[in-house]
Parts: C-alpha cells; sequence; structure tokens
C-alpha cells in the first residue's frame, strides 16, 4: 500500500495541496483525473520530493516508512517510480550507461556494459525503441514521443512497486499511447506494480484499464469511484464536481 | 557568431565540506624520502644556471642559451594578467635536483624509492599494456626510459632531452629553442636558464607510431622547481600520440612547474599531445606549449588540467604551412583554492588553414576557471577557418568561471565561429537524476563526466577511465 494521507504542499506560500488523502494498492491502476491547476502534478512532484514543494501537513506511508522523511533518491530505492511530464536532458550521458548505473546500484549487482545491454534491448522491444538509442545521450534532442517512451522504459528497468504516470499520455499519437500502455501493463503483470496515472483525457483508459478513478479540484479529491467515473467525466466535464 | 547562455541555479541542501583533495592525498599526495645526489642551493643566480649546465657537461652553446634565459628571465616583469603570481618565492625553490645517477633502462636499475614512486603510480603496469615506449622524470631527471625494439628500429627516438643533447646534437642546432624563443615570456626564459630532462621526439618520414608514448612527470621533493623542456619532431608524413602524466606530493609548501614543449609538425605529419596533469594544491603550473604546423599537417592538443593551486597554459598552434589544421581540447576542473586559467592560441598565418577549440571548465566548491583564447588571423592566411566553443559548468554558488576570448581577424575572407556557454546544474536536472534513485554527489558526477564527455571520448581508453574516476573522487567532496 501507498497511503497518503492529508498532505498539504505549499509553493512559495501558496497552498496547492489541501489535505489529499489516497490509498493505492498494488496490483492495482489508479487514475486521477481532473482540471488545470487542480494539483495533480503538484501530488506527483511532491510524493517524488521535489526540493521546491513544500510539505506543511500529512503523511505518505510506504511499506511502514514515511517517503516524506526521505530524499528522491531514497524515495526510489523504497520502490517509487515517477514518469515525468517534462524529463531532463543530460548530454554526454548515453542512455545504457545511465541506466546501468541505476539499475546495478538498485539490484547491488555490478552487470557489464555487454551483459546489461542485453537485458536493456528486451526493455526496449516492449517498447519498440530502436537499439540505437542505447548510445544516444538521454533525452538529448529527442521528440516529446521519445521522451515519454524513455520514462516507461526506465521504468521498466527500475521495475518500481509503485509507479506515478505524470501526463504520461499527452502529446503521443495513438501508436506511441498503444506502446507506453503496453508497457505498463506488462510490468504490472510481471510484477504486481501499482500505478497511479494523471491524464486530462480518458484516452489512455482505453488502453490500460483503470480499477480506480479519483477526481482532483482545487487540491482535494472530491469523488472516487471506478471505471464509470470516466465515463461520467468524459460527458459532463469537470463541472459537476464543483462546491 | 552565436552566444547563448544558460542560467539555472542548484541550490545544495546540505552545506559543501571542504576536503581539501582528501583522496589525492592518499593515491598521489605521498612522497618519499628525498635522496639526491646533487641538490643547488635554494634560490636563482649565475652560479646555480653554471652549476646545472657543469652538471649536465653540456655544449658551450647551451650554456650560453641558460645565462641568455636568465637574464631575461630577470629583466622580464611578472605578468600582470592571468592569476595571482605575487606569492611565488623565487628564492626559496631549488631549481635543480639531480635524484639518481643516469637513467634506467630496466625498472630493476631505478632506485627503489624511485620505482616504488612510479609503482604506484601504475606506470610500469601501464607500460606493459599498452604504450609504446615510457619516460618517468623525477625531479629534475629522466630515471627511467624504454622504447619498444620495433621501434627504435624504424628510426624512432624517444628520449631524455639531456641525453638527445648530446646523442642528436644536429636536431638541437636547428629546432631547440626556435617554436618557443627564451624571450616569449618570463616563464619560458626562465625554464630556457634551468630546464632540465623532459623529452626528445623524433618521428622519421612516414612512421606511423600506433600506441602512445608516455611521459610521466613527478615531482618529490619540497619547495621543487621542475623545469622539464620536450622537443617534438613529427618528420613529413609522420603521426604519433604522445601522452603525459603529472602529479606531486602534497606539502603545504609551494613547487613550481614551468615546462617548455616545442612540436615541429611537418609537411603532412599528424601529431597528438596529451596532457592529464594532477598536481597537488602546492604547485603553481605555468606551461608554454606551443607547435609549428607545416602544409596539412595536423596537431591536435588534448589538455586536462586537475589540480594545481594555479595553472596558465595555452597550447598554441602557428598554421604555418597551406591548409595546416591545428585542435585544442581542454578540460578545467578547478576546485577549492585553485584557478585554472586554460585556453588556447590559434594563428592563422598559411592560407585555407583550418583549427578548432574546445573548452570545457568545471568550478567547483570555490574553485575559479577561466578560458582565455586567441585566434589570429594574419592578412596573409586567405580563407581561413576557425571555431571557438567554451563551455562553462559552475556546480555552486561559491565557485567562478570567466571566459577571456580575443580575436585579432586581418583578411576579410576569414570564417570565425564562436560559442561560449555557462550553465549551473538546474534543480530540475538533479532532481530528475535523483529520483532514478541516484543520491546527489551521483548525480552531480554524472552530468560533469557528462558535460566532459566530447574531450575524454578523445583519450585512450586507460585515461578516460582514469579521469572519470578522479571527478568521481573530486566529486566525493563537492556535497555533504
Amino acid at each position: 500500500m501507498l497511503e497518503i494521507k492529508n498532505l498539504h504542499v505549499k509553493i512559495d506560500e501558496n497552498e496547492i495541496l489541501k489535505g489529499v488523502n489516497l490509498s493505492l494498492a498494488e496490483n492495482k491502476v489508479h487514475v486521477l483525473m481532473g482540471p488545470n491547476g487542480s494539483g495533480k502534478s503538484t501530488l506527483a512532484q511532491s510524493l517524488m520530493g521535489h526540493p521546491g514543494y513544500e510539505v506543511t501537513e500529512g503523511s505518505v506511508m510506504l511499506d511502514g516508512k514515511n517517503l516524506l522523511d526521505l530524499e528522491p533518491d531514497e524515495r526510489s530505492l523504497a520502490g517509487l517510480y515517477l514518469s515525468f511530464q517534462y524529463p531532463s536532458e543530460v548530454p554526454g550521458v548515453t542512455i545504457s550507461s545511465f541506466l546501468r548505473m541505476v539499475y546495478n546500484k538498485r539490484n547491488k549487482e555490478n552487470l557489464s556494459p555487454v551483459k546489461f545491454r542485453k537485458l536493456l534491448a528486451e526493455k526496449m522491444k516492449v517498447l519498440g525503441i530502436d537499439e540505437s538509442f542505447m548510445t544516444r545521450y538521454l533525452n538529448e534532442g529527442f521528440s516529446g514521443g521519445e521522451k515519454k517512451r524513455m520514462e516507461i522504459l526506465q521504468m521498466l528497468v527500475l521495475a518500481p512497486k509503485f509507479a506515478i504516470l505524470d501526463e504520461t499520455d499527452s502529446g503521443l499519437d495513438i501508436d506511441a499511447l498503444k506502446v507506453v500502455s503496453h508497457g505498463v501493463n506488462v510490468l504490472k503483470e510481471q510484477t504486481g506494480m501499482g500505478v497511479l496515472v494523471i491524464t486530462h483525457y480518458t484516452r489512455i483508459l482505453n488502453y490500460i484499464t483503470p480499477d480506480f478513478v479519483h477526481v482532483m479540484k482545487d487540491g482535494i479529491i472530491v469523488k472516487s469511484g471506478g471505471k464509470e467515473l470516466a465515463d461520467e467525466l468524459e460527458s459532463q466535464g469537470y463541472e459537476p464536481f464543483g462546491e | 557568431m552565436g552566444r547563448k547562455q544558460v542560467q539555472e541555479t542548484y541550490k545544495t541542501k546540505k552545506s559543501n565540506v571542504g576536503i581539501v583533495n582528501s583522496n589525492y592525498k592518499a593515491k598521489y599526495g605521498f612522497n618519499v624520502p628525498e635522496n639526491a645526489v646533487f641538490k643547488t642551493k635554494r634560490g636563482l643566480n649565475e652560479t646555480v644556471v653554471r652549476q646545472i649546465s657543469e652538471m649536465k657537461k653540456e655544449p658551450k652553446w647551451m650554456l650560453d642559451f641558460r645565462l641568455r634565459g636568465l637574464k631575461i628571465f630577470n629583466e622580464k616583469v611578472l605578468p600582470e594578467w592571468g592569476g595571482n603570481l605575487k606569492n611565488i618565492d623565487f628564492d626559496n625553490i631549488y631549481y635543480y635536483l639531480k635524484p639518481s645517477d643516469g637513467e634506467g633502462k630496466n625498472w630493476a636499475d631505478v632506485p627503489m624509492d624511485i620505482k616504488n614512486t612510479f609503482d604506484r603510480l601504475g606506470i610500469p603496469e601501464a607500460e606493459k599494456m599498452h604504450l609504446a615506449g615510457v619516460k618517468a622524470q623525477f625531479d629534475s631527471e629522466v630515471v627511467y626510459g624504454s622504447l619498444m625494439k620495433e621501434l627504435s628500429d624504424e628510426g624512432i627516438i624517444f628520449m631524455g632531452t639531456d641525453e638527445a643533447l648530446k646523442k642528436h646534437p644536429e636536431f638541437f642546432e636547428q629546432y631547440f629553442g626556435k617554436v618557443i624563443p627564451s624571450h616569449d615570456n618570463k616563464f619560458a626564459a626562465l625554464n630556457s636558464a634551468v630546464w632540465s630532462g623532459g623529452s626528445f621526439v623524433y618521428i622519421p618520414k612516414g612512421a606511423k607510431v600506433k600506441r602512445p608514448l608516455q611521459a610521466y612527470f613527478r615531482i618529490n621533493a619540497i619547495n621543487m622547481g621542475q623545469f622539464e623542456r620536450t622537443l617534438i619532431i613529427a618528420d613529413e608524413g609522420s603521426e604519433a600520440h604522445y601522452v603525459e602524466g603529472c602529479t606531486a606530493p602534497v606539502y603545504s609548501a609551494d613547487s613550481l612547474h614551468s615546462a617548455v614543449v616545442e612540436v615541429i609538425v611537418k609537411k603532412g605529419a599528424r601529431f597528438r599531445y596529451t596532457t592529464i596533469q594532477n598536481w597537488s594544491n602546492d604547485v603553481y603550473n605555468l606551461v608554454t606549449k606551443r607547435a609549428r604546423v607545416e602544409e596539412d599537417g595536423i596537431m591536435e592538443w588534448i589538455d586536462g588540467n586537475l589540480g594545481s593551486r594555479l595553472t596558465m597554459k595555452y597550447p598554441s598552434c602557428y598554421l604555418v604551412g597551406e591548409r595546416a589544421h591545428g585542435e585544442v581540447l581542454s578540460i578545467a576542473y578547478a576546485a577549492e583554492g585553485q584557478h585554472q586559467d586554460a585556453g588556447a592560441k590559434m594563428f592563422h598565418i598559411a592560407p585555407n588553414t583550418t583549427s578548432q577549440i574546445i573548452s570545457k571548465s568545471v568550478s567547483v566548491r570555490g574553485g575559479r576557471s577561466s578560458y582565455r583564447g586567441m585566434v589570429n588571423v594574419s592578412p596573409s592566411s586567405d580563407n581561413a577557418k576557425s571555431r571557438v566553443e567554451c563551455d562553462a559548468l559552475i556546480l555552486d554558488a561559491d565557485s567562478r568561471s570567466d571566459t577571456y576570448p580575443v580575436m585579432k581577424i586581418d583578411n576579410s575572407s576569414a570564417n570565425i565561429e564562436h560559442e561560449a556557454t555557462v550553465s549551473k546544474i538546474g534543480e530540475e536536472k538533479m532532481f530528475y537524476l535523483m529520483s532514478r534513485g541516484l543520491t546527489e554527489q551521483e548525480a552531480m558526477g554524472l552530468v560533469v563526466s557528462g558535460f566532459i564527455e566530447p574531450i575524454v571520448k578523445e583519450l585512450p581508453l586507460e585515461y578516460a577511465v582514469e579521469l572519470n574516476r578522479l571527478i568521481e573522487l573530486e566529486m566525493e567532496g563537492s556535497v555533504g
């Protein structure tokens, strides 16, 4: 369980999250929807530990640990993964050397570059990424879609307990959307990973079947339900979920 | 001419811990007891210069050359630009120390304590693995030398400069002090007066040396001045790669390293000169390096500057033959108490000459790095092309980076590009990398190694690995 309780978060004195309560279960897909500015991405960033977001109240428990006491790297090692909406570019660092470093550290292994590339090639195949990307510099000069695929590739290599997909679907064409969703489904099936899909659109839900849908507005979760809630949102918009 | 500026800030949450070369001390900072065969008195005067020449049993013309150098050194004032040179106490330095009798051709012939030093630095091991020849200099003299037999059979010469002066005086009469005359600058004059050791390399016409020739310069004694003098001639159509490494013990007393390196690249030859210098923080490193490049010749300087209190070094190319090409790739890494004033100079003299300068600097924990460069296109150089790129990475608010590019273009057909960036490691990038499970220090190390990657990938594998490892060690002191 990833248990978020009464989470309050400020950015520069503005309170964005005003008491979020949310329990994510393993092997389940939760979807978080809501209008622009409702605090969805703030939730994603503060769960991962972005230093620009100040948590003023609440707790986030994973396996008995309060993630809020941990640095971002420690949260990652504890099993949390964030697929970034805007991934950074890291010139001069190849995808394979970066992921090998991360993989070896997390798994306390020492895979040689040759062995790791074999492992990486399999993951790339799942997402239809050309092997030439191994020697490309991390995200440098990538298109929006390539960056999103790379986020999911990293997720496959890291194999987290819980993954947050922060608008991973936005800007993807239908083929890329299918591939990315396939990657998420494969890993969930293999490892029982829990997933939190943050999105504006219900389109991705055609490929990743949600177990729960939550609606966020003005820094709190205003309604939770099953897949039917997403259909309701699709037809009626967010207005009915107002005050 | 493009210019972009990236300004992001990364504030480390924890305070920076100032570990002064903590790892340096264990790996390179040791010294062995001084066991000199001969040592001049502290300070510099005519007697010292005469003594050095006498010890070496040099021809009269070389003594005269030295005395002229001394006179010029005394007449020239310290440069006002660059770094702070005022604290160098020239009277407190030993200008010549002979560590052993003669140069060993086997490591077994090298005195035990000196051999142990080079063992700890990994030189004999590297020699076996991947080098064509080795020169090891300890304080003032070359104590060990080797060259693969098939190379000497081919006519390749790789020996200590002192030995070469005796065995091949004809090269010295023709080339010595011609690319860098004594009056070029105060430190070239100083070197001319008291030079000792260094390498002499001659690559005959058409010879291609596949493995690198390696020289290793080690300062051992306290308050030592090391003044090696290197002369390299790559004859027509030849190719070779020379690599030098430099380290010194950690004393809290100043040492001075002031070398002169002259390279002559003849028609159609290609020469690469790689330096990985990692001096301790006590060393003033004031070096003049210059190549004369003839028709269709290619000269590449690859210059890695870590350590030292102050480095002032601007490898340069005089492109005197048509279509000659000069290149400098330089990395400077300045941590606390260090100022790296490094760069490059390109002089386009003949038509259709080309040059490229790529400079990367990293400043951390209050370190200061400066890029100082010059591109000069003379009226006689039609259609010259030059590209300069200098990128600075500043890791914290205490550190500093400056850029002093000078362009003197006296021919309107020149095509000159200049690009400069200054960046700090952004908070977003650090957060992104840490979110994958890397500590702050690992993330920063990764960004730095990526930043210098374009230059590291030009190094022979062994040096690339070593350089990356050095940067990793350096990073350990960077975040708390």
